[in-house]
């Protein structure tokens, strides 16, 4: 592990691929990559220590753009190939970005897998709603009857919220954030960076050409005050221009958005105060169903920010373990195991 | 263990022994089976055995789909496969009579345990009759015992350390063991060290299993079946250390050796599947080589986070059986592309889609070399003995390695789980595996300044492997085509065809590395058998049996199947006729044929079971008279 100390101060140039960035004019990609490359010199990190890990689609490009270690894989397995790479080498710092489809359709299986082994892999699923690369299908969390090339008559499927998904899976570290404002995605990915275990952050991407302004009703600036719910850990949940709505949670456990005012007396024990850190997943998932479209009151930030063993430390802790139980391996000892006889 | 004391004169030598064990799967006939080879190995005799079981792990009871066998062959002399017909039949219930009973020699001997031939036992193995009271068995040396009457009685007394006689009978497998260890003359204390091992900590069951072995044992030596009282002495091998191993796990030190040589930790990433999961269970208790292990999700995930180790500088292997390929091919084709290192597994089963589980084929050969999209070549590594998958593993890593590329290592079902002796290696005579990560910029831009080309060929046409955490190497890679050199992405056509040419002579150039192949047997013959994989076991069985009766013929056996040594073509070429006996419906035969136009016969078999000696030796003889 390089000291952070010995890390030579660098800029976002250093940061940057000599690679020309083709996302359409207009992507939200760019300012998510934008973010990330001012970000990096700002973490003490080398980039020799920095990987990016992706599958396919328009979000998958981005390790090219990066000048770190990058791979750009095969479709939906870039956790599976993340997980590899960060249990042989505990000592890298990976990323992984893709998209809607890449992880949460064809990847869904790795996705899930990587957040419950808890792999210290650092998640960024680009949310456009869209498939954008095969131009413009429908995707696992496109809206239901949404009208694609593939669902002329509106489409059939129900969509993943990619934060309960997660929530679902158990994931130690969970966040959103949007890509219409820069200082908070690098606080959600500095936070991600810092969690030890997997970290996923969804991130809202407006895909400008295929499903222009998908997320305008929360993200547009003039409309972040009164629809973005933003979490902060041991705050009430307060939202809106003069922190008139809030979020309480039910008997039955459901989260609501109320009017502050309809509370009476007694509003600060009413509200819910955000607890990231909470084992049990449940209030962080009843969160995570405030909004089912973005297009109602959407919480942003960590959701969940947990401790629990992770994965990679801990195979390698194995390795140390049984070394030190057995000693180094001797493969003439191995080779002479079983009962043997001489000729 | 080869002083033996002088047996008493009731004692014939015989040069060689097969018995088959046969019984229902919860039997314990695969224990059994095992033991006695463990014993006879200790012994100094050489071996081969077949374990044959079905796909579930408790079919119904009693029934003709829930017969488990296991044959093996003990022999005073080098032998190459599991014996022909069995000269011993143990069956323990009507089914496995009724399954294993054709597979017996004119003549041979049968010993049943009497007990389990019930009513409701006959009708469910289909005998209208008991066979033991007609004359299925007429011909044959019948022995009939009471097995699980006689293994309870003994255990009548074991009352007090918790054995009752229902948990007795489950030793009835011990009381076989035993009297065929009489039979046989087996040393018995391998046996007895073996239980108290296995058991440790449960007195009840080292006793039950004990007094029934013995029991067993005591039967054959106080019943009148003095005749049947044989020894199979030590067989003359090489002189050294041996231990017997199976295929599974002689493929599985192949690689921790490999990690050895290469000093490079070994990263398996695996999903169980039969017959491979083994290797999985072998390799991970051997952390203490630096050994990882993970189970993966899925087939998908298990090569994908095997090729993320190797990105990161270990040395990736993944390990399945035919589904699992299939699973695994676009990944196979992002290393191929990538040009990493990577060693896929293949132990082979019988398909197509789950086909036969538990049973041998070696269908897979265009799959290893065919089955991804775009042009795809890689080399291909095939085990053809138990033991040598040792060797086969290491050669598979030293490919790798060298060239960066992904390796595909075949195995099948009768080779993973049959065991044979195994003359252990000198680790020093092990071949060197040298890493050689890059660590320095490769060119100089136009600035004069050193920068790295992460597609920039050594002279083995390999690229550099550069590993994250290398400062000054960092570089991007993809499954996008790249440009030649700096491994930008290309689109161009030109460039795409260079790519394509280069990815091709990469692999083809191996054959620069690999032994050439040689004939066994007869040069000047005029029929040469061109096997690969675990046929080698028959086939030098049949071209024995062929050349002892003064008939010439010749022997190749390929271990590279991609790319072909390179005197293969020639060596074909000088003979009249190319006979290739395989487990599938003749894919090296086509391989061959396209690759030299020769014309190559193909003699198949797709019955889930190995070729035996006797089958290959009709062919062959048939093909050797017809020159005559």
């Amino acid at each position: 592990m390089t000291d952070v100390t010995e890390v030579p101060l660098t800029t976002k140039a250093d940061w940057s691929s000599d690679q020309e960035v083709r996302w359409c004019p207009g992507c939200g990609d760019y300012s998510i990559l934008t973010a990330m490359q001012m970000l990096m010199p700002e973490l003490g990190v080398a980039r020799e220590n920095t990987v990016f890990i992706s599958g396919i689609g328009c979000a998958a490009r981005f390790p090219y753009y990066m000048n770190t270690y990058g791979m750009h894989s095969i479709h939906g397995r870039s956790p599976a190939i993340a997980t590899g790479l960060a249990v042989a080498r505990p000592d890298l710092d990976v990323w992984v970005v893709g998209g809607d489809g890449d992880m949460l359709s064809i990847g869904g299986n790795h996705l899930i897998h990587a957040l419950r082994r808890n792999v210290n892999i650092k998640i960024l699923l680009f949310n456009n709603q869209i498939y954008g690369l095969t131009k413009g299908q429908y995707s696992p969390t496109s809206e239901q009857g949404k009208v694609t090339k593939s669902t002329p008559f509106g489409s059939l499927d129900h969509p993943f919220n990619p934060v309960s998904l997660a929530l679902g899976a158990e994931a130690s570290f969970v966040a959103r954030t949007h890509d219409m404002d820069r200082k908070h995605m690098q606080a959600m990915f500095r936070r991600a960076h810092e969690h030890q275990g997997s970290a996923l952050v969804e991130v809202f991407q407006n895909c400008n050409v295929f499903n222009d302004g998908a997320f305008g009703a929360i993200t547009k600036k003039d409309n972040r005050e009164a629809m973005l719910i933003n979490l902060d850990h041991g705050q009430p949940i307060r939202f809106g221009a003069d922190g008139e709505k809030g979020v309480i949670c039910r008997p039955n456990g459901v989260a609501e958005i109320v009017t502050v005012a309809d509370l009476g007396a007694d509003v600060e024990n009413q509200l819910l105060v955000h607890d990231e850190t909470q084992m049990d997943p449940s209030r962080a998932f009843a969160l995570s169903r405030l909004a089912s479209r973005p297009t109602e009151p959407t919480p942003m930030g960590v959701f969940r920010a947990v401790e629990r063993p992770e994965y990679a430390g801990e195979t390698n802790a194995q390795v140390a373990a049984a070394t030190a139980a057995s000693g180094p391996g001797d493969l003439e000892k191995l080779l002479h195991s079983q009962p043997t006889w001489e000729v | 263990m080869t002083d033996i004391a002088e047996p008493p004169s009731a004692v014939r030598d015989i040069d060689h022994v097969i018995v088959r064990f046969a019984g229902d799967s919860g039997d314990g006939m695969q224990l059994t089976g095992d033991r006695f080879t463990s014993a006879s190995a200790l012994f100094g005799n050489d071996l081969a055995t077949l374990p044959d079981f079905p796909a579930e792990i408790r079919a119904p009871q009693g029934t003709l789909a829930g017969v488990s066998a296991f044959q093996v062959q003990i022999s005073d002399h080098p032998i190459s496969t599991p014996g022909d017909a069995p000269n011993v039949l143990i069956a323990m219930n009507p089914a496995a009579l009724k399954s294993d009973l054709g597979r017996l020699e004119a003549g041979g001997t049968v010993i049943v345990n009497e007990d389990a031939f019930t009513e409701r036992n006959l009708a469910k193995a289909g005998y209208d009759a008991n066979p033991l009271d007609d004359d299925t068995l007429a011909g044959f040396t019948v022995i009939q015992v009471q097995m699980t009457t006689l293994t309870k009685e003994v255990a009548k007394d074991l009352g007090d350390l918790g054995i009752k006689p229902r948990d007795a009978e489950r030793s009835k497998n011990f009381f076989a063991l035993g009297l065929l260890s009489w039979m046989y003359t087996r040393p018995t204390e391998p046996t007895m060290e073996w239980i108290d091992a296995k058991f440790a900590g449960r007195e009840g069951v080292i006793a039950a299993n004990k007094a029934a072995f013995n029991a067993g044992h005591a039967y054959g030596e106080t019943a009148e079946l003095s005749e049947h009282h044989y020894q199979v002495r030590p067989a003359k091998l090489e002189p050294g250390t041996y231990t017997s191993i199976n295929g599974n796990t002689a493929l599985s030190w192949g690689l921790v050796a490999a990690g050895e040589l290469a000093q490079v930790p070994i990263f398996l990433g695996s999903y169980p599947i039969t017959p491979a999961s083994d290797i999985l269970h072998e390799l991970s208790k051997h952390k203490n080589f630096g050994v990882r292990t993970v189970q993966a999700e899925d087939e998908i995930a298990a090569v994908g986070c095997a090729l993320g180790a190797s990105y990161g500088g270990h040395i990736g292997v993944t390990t399945t059986s035919g589904p699992g390929i299939a699973l695994k091919g676009e990944t196979i084709g992002l290393a191929i592309s990538l040009e990493l290192p990577l060693v896929i597994i293949d132990i082979q089963r019988g398909g197509p889609s789950t086909g036969l589980p538990t049973k041998t084929e070696a269908s897979d050969l265009m799959m290893a070399m065919y089955g991804r999209h775009g042009e795809a070549p890689m080399p291909i590594v095939a085990a053809y003995t138990p033991s040598q998958c040792f060797h086969a593993a290491i050669e598979a890593v030293r490919l790798a390695v060298k060239y960066r590329t992904p390796v595909m290592l075949l195995s099948d079902g009768y080779l993973a789980n049959g065991s044979a002796p195994w003359k252990i290696p000198d680790v020093a005579s092990l071949p060197e595996i040298p890493v050689d990560f890059a660590t320095e910029p490769n060119q100089t831009n136009e600035d004069g300044e050193g920068v790295f080309w992460p597609y920039l060929r050594d002279h083995n046409l390999a690229r550099p492997w550069a590993v994250p955490g290398t400062p000054g190497l960092m570089h991007r890679i993809g499954g996008l085509e790249k440009e030649d050199g700096t491994g930008n992405v290309s689109y161009s056509a030109e460039n795409h065809a260079f790519m394509t040419d280069v990815r091709e002579e990469r692999i083809a150039r191996i054959a620069d590395d690999i032994p050439l192949v040689e004939i066994d047997g007869d040069a000047d013959a005029d029929v040469c058998v061109l096997g690969w994989g675990s046929t080698w076991g028959a086939i030098t069985g049949a071209v024995q049996r062929i050349r002892s009766g003064g008939d010439k013929i010749a022997h190749v056996h390929l271990m590279h199947l991609n790319p072909f040594p390179k005197n293969l073509g020639e060596v074909l070429g000088s003979f009249d006729r190319v006979i290739v006996p395989e487990l599938n419906m003749g894919q090296l035969s086509k391989l061959v044929r396209a690759e030299f136009l020769v014309d190559a016969e193909s003699v198949t078999k797709v019955m889930g079971q190995p070729f035996t000696a006797g089958e290959l030796e009709a062919e062959l003889r048939t093909a050797v008279a017809a020159k005559n």
